[in-house]
């Protein structure tokens, strides 16, 4: 470097770091502003909509029938009566699909995680994107097809769980995949040098570690499947009082309650509607509380 | 397990249900913890019911996997048997037709062109106002947001999420629409003379078009979108950002330089699986578009039908298989079309997007 000492003697014409020029700092801030914008846009119909549904629906939760009658044998223009009905429907048909799928769920990414090697699992994890893509009422569609018309069994709630089962098993192997990934590979490794089985080392020593994790994606997936409309439109009929068989008949479900009490032309029939929207929205977010208190009170370590 | 009976019966070890495939595990036995040398014969006994365990285990999961493989064979499978009877005894178009006439079985006329068009033209729209919306939100999450606020604000963005579609509907149809009126008139009224903003075959007045069912759809598949994006933003790497910093880059500069053409792949798949989310959208579109007598004209102010709602509308009727047929296929047409466009997504997306 030869100029150097030259040009380090020579006095400085100008700084070293030279000031960031207007047309830069305008492009700077105009980006800064839409960024910014656009979140604010986001929370826009977020709290209008919440907003909407609280201000609307919180005057029927709050009657004293709501939470603990059915909608037997009220009329249509009559303020009275509840959803405990279409509660325990929403509940019992999350319930069974979740006793369905956390299983295939749970296995199918111990499967990816622990065995998959090659084509088929390569397969499974194409299969397992396009299947969280399959609209629910495809899925609704194909029970139909396959239950309904081929097999010959009645709509039933049931069916209604069979279809929710294809929602949430992609949802569930997705969270447990994730989790059983981060699992460090020491403790199988450890378990293996005791000379435990690879089974045992999965059931005892795997997924205990990644046990939250998997109990938080479960919930959510709960949570996601609960307020699905389409499979209740096209797999169940509405039932304005309480089924607890979940095998037969009729039975009501929160979406469902809302598709029906929609056709209602009275304010009646408008109070429940919110109501029910209400109502459900809780629901939902209390299986997500549920999910982000398990994640909070326990999680993997991974390093 | 048992250790009485097992011996001698490892290969006739039991397979569970699903399981057609047993070669392509092969390769990956190798991967086992080796078995320890038997020495007495009580020891050897345990070896060997371990295997059963082991191998009971294996094909469990291999079963689950296989069975999700299936469920997507069979999908398309069920839904192509039921369709081809009605596809036969169709007396329209199946693919030019507007007509959707099932009530008659005899007489079948059906086609799923102005289906195919709301369908197209609502989830488009609500791509074309989800997208850049969706990116700043991602950047606002990942470079803009005080770095404490990071999380709750993304929660806040994943509670659109949890909002059941058919509380979307409710609003879109009972608020956000009679709110968007004045403004659709307005748009309609000075911009008629673009074919987008022509008067459609549904009253304005009612909010009942495409129009408002577009911008509820954008709104659902904000988060979805911006999930994605937002964790392929957050794997840029920080030398790339640092060293755009470094070199004077201004936040802009350094975001441009750095992590958008790093995400840009993750950002284009992540919009391909919320296009395939409207697509298939069903109640919200049901209970939003009004029902209109005269053909679509491809205006945003046009009501109708998507493919999701249509079915969904019909549901309750669903009882002769030729009638029922007409809409599985119109089901099977909307499986292909949200199947290609996720298999599209995911391709672009590569490995950054898994969700």
């Amino acid at each position: 470097m030869t100029t150097t000492d030259s040009l380090v003697d020579r006095p400085a014409t100008s700084p070293a770091f030279q000031p960031i020029s207007g047309g830069r700092k305008t492009k700077n801030l105009f980006a800064t502003v839409l960024v910014t914008l656009a979140f604010l846009l986001a929370l826009v119909p977020l709290g209008w909509l919440l907003v909407t549904v609280v201000v609307n629906g919180f005057e029927a939760i709050t009657t004293s029938t709501w939470w603990s009658h059915s909608l037997k044998g009220v009329m249509p223009d009559e303020v009275n009566g509840g959803v405990y009905h279409a509660i325990y429907g929403s509940v019992i048909q999350s319930l069974i699909c979740a006793i369905i799928a956390v299983p295939v769920g749970i296995f199918t990414a111990i499967y990816l995680v622990e065995y998959g090697r090659g084509k088929l699992a390569k397969t499974v994890t194409f299969m397992v994107d396009i299947l969280s893509g399959v609209p629910s009422i495809v899925a609704a569609l194909f029970i139909f097809a396959l239950w309904i018309t081929a097999f010959g069994f009645p709509k039933s709630a049931l069916a209604v769980s069979f279809a929710l089962v294809l929602l949430m098993l992609p949802v569930v192997v997705r969270s447990t995949e994730e989790m059983l990934r981060l699992v460090p590979d020491q403790l199988r490794e450890a378990s293996y040098a005791l000379g435990v089985p690879k089974w045992k080392t999965i059931v005892r020593v795997v997924l205990p570690t990644a046990m939250s994790g998997m109990v938080t994606g479960v919930m959510l997936a709960i949570a996601r499947v609960m307020g699905e409309t389409a499979p209740v439109l096209v797999l169940v009929g509405y039932s304005r009082s309480i089924n607890f068989d979940a095998f037969d008949g009729n039975m009501a479900s929160l979406p469902l309650l809302i598709m029906n009490e929609l056709m209602n032309p009275e304010a009646a029939g408008q109070l429940r509607v919110w109501g029910a929207a209400l109502t459900l929205i809780l629901l939902v977010m209390l299986f997500n509380l549920v999910a982000a208190l398990v994640s909070r009170f326990s999680a993997v370590r991974s390093k | 397990m048992n250790n009485r009976d097992v011996t001698k019966s490892r290969p006739g070890a039991p397979v569970p249900s699903g399981g057609q495939g047993e070669t392509p595990m092969i390769g990956a036995m190798s991967n086992d913890p080796p078995e320890p040398p038997a020495r007495t014969l009580g020891e050897a006994e345990g070896a060997a019911s371990r295997r059963r365990a082991d191998l009971i285990f294996r094909w469990l999961a291999t079963g689950s996997g296989i069975a999700v493989v299936l469920s997507i064979a069979l999908i398309g499978i069920f839904l192509l048997i039921q369709s081809v009877p009605s596809l036969a005894a169709n007396k329209a178009s199946f693919l030019f037709s507007a007509e959707f006439l099932t009530t008659d079985p005899a007489n079948l006329r059906f086609g799923i062109r102005d289906l195919l068009a709301v369908t197209v033209l609502s989830s488009a729209f609500a791509l074309l106002l989800a997208m850049p919306v969706a990116l700043g939100i991602a950047l606002f999450l990942t470079h803009y947001a005080p770095a404490g606020l990071r999380r709750p604000l993304a929660y806040v963005i994943d509670v659109l999420a949890a909002v059941p579609s058919i509380v979307y509907g409710l609003w879109g149809f009972l608020v956000l629409g009679p709110a968007l009126v004045p403004f659709a008139e307005w748009l309609n009224q000075s911009l008629s003379w673009f074919p987008l903003f022509a008067t459609g075959n549904v009253s304005i007045a009612g909010g009942g078009t495409i129009f408002t069912a577009g911008i509820v759809l954008a709104i659902m598949i904000l988060p979805i979108i911006t999930a994605l994006t937002r964790d392929a933003f957050r794997q840029t790497p920080a030398r790339h950002i640092e060293g755009a910093l470094a070199l004077g880059a201004t936040r802009w500069e350094m975001i441009r330089t750095t992590v958008l053409p790093f995400g840009r792949s993750a950002y284009v798949g992540a919009s391909m699986l919320g296009l395939g989310r409207a697509l298939g959208e069903t109640v919200a579109v049901l209970i939003i578009l009004r029902t209109s007598a005269s053909a679509s004209g491809f205006s945003l102010f046009d009501g109708g039908y998507t493919f999701a709602s249509k079915i969904a509308s019909a549901a309750s009727e669903f009882s002769q298989p030729l009638p029922t047929g007409a809409y599985i296929a119109a089901g099977l047409v909307l499986f292909v079309l949200t199947f290609v466009v996720n298999a599209i997504g995911r391709a672009i997306a590569g490995e950054k997007v898994r969700g």
